[in-house]
């Protein structure tokens, strides 16, 4: 494995990939899981996929821009976690066990 | 050498976190296995000499939201394993993994086009600034507008949970 590895430089083009993986994953958690609070996890590994490509092509390109992007969708995730815990509290605290699916009731 | 095995480690903790985070039942070791991911992100903000973003990354992800997680989980006690026998949509499963197939198949086919672009431009120029001192630079001039933006979004996140959370008055 080790000579394998010398053979080969992470480029920017595997970072991306990486990002794609894990943006991947995150996706299907999002559509199979029904548990709203690990579904909320599933959000935070899109963003950080998300993330992990803006500093790749920010350093590729000497642009610091993109590490400014990653500072606002950081300050952004922050903001929205508290919001979105502070729904899921409010939704899940009078019925505990329920699932995304139970949501449904918020429709007017 | 040493890039390609930081690389491959911090590879194989982010895709194993993010996969612990799917598969994992009980809600707690989903934020653990989070965590791992996370951290996995940061170490490789410090291989693309993001150190700033690295240091926020473990402070703000891995230090506050995941707490914040594991708070709201003890909290409201749903800690317990989560019931799959009752399925729904049976073909729900089916029709995220081959989204979610589509959708890694999709990028990757984009950067596997790209990949020309991606070899060509500059590259980093030799600055003699640090890394926080060209993101400081670049947040108090070009994006100093969002950022005051940024403390009003705060501002209304903070109100919006206390009004959010609390318990309603008999009155």
């Amino acid at each position: 494995m080790i000579p394998l590895l010398a053979a080969v430089v992470p480029t920017t083009a595997y970072y991306l990939v990486l990002s794609a993986v894990v943006f991947a994953i995150g996706v299907v958690g999002l559509l199979t899981l029904r548990n709203p609070l690990v579904m909320f996890m599933c959000i935070e590994l899109m963003l950080n996929a998300v993330n992990l490509s803006f500093v790749a092509l920010a350093t590729r390109f000497g642009d610091i821009s993109g590490q400014t992007a990653v500072f606002f969708v950081l300050v952004v995730a922050a903001a929205e976690v508290v919001v979105g815990l502070a729904l899921i509290i409010s939704i899940l605290r009078p019925r505990p066990g329920a699932t995304a699916d139970d949501l449904a009731e918020l429709k007017g | 050498m040493v890039e390609s095995f930081v690389f491959a480690v911090a590879a194989v903790v982010i895709v194993a976190g993010a996969v612990g985070v799917l598969v994992n039942r009980n809600p707690v070791h989903a934020a653990l296995s989070l965590v791992a991911t996370l951290f996995g992100v940061a170490v490789l903000f410090v291989a693309l000499e993001a150190n700033f973003l690295a240091a926020v990354q473990v402070i703000v992800y891995a230090g506050a939201i995941v707490v914040l997680f594991l708070f709201v989980i003890m909290l409201l006690g749903v800690d317990r394993v989560e019931d799959l026998e009752i399925e729904p949509f049976p073909i729900q499963r089916w029709l995220a993994g081959v989204v979610g197939v589509g959708v890694a198949g999709l990028i990757i086919a984009a950067v596997a086009q790209g990949r020309k672009a991606l070899g060509e431009g500059e590259a980093l120029p030799a600055n003699g600034d640090s890394n926080i001192a060209q993101l400081a630079e670049n947040l108090f001039s070009d994006h100093v507008f969002a950022l005051e933006f940024t403390s009003i979004l705060l501002i209304v996140a903070v109100v919006g949970t206390v009004l959010l959370t609390r318990k309603r008055s008999a009155g």
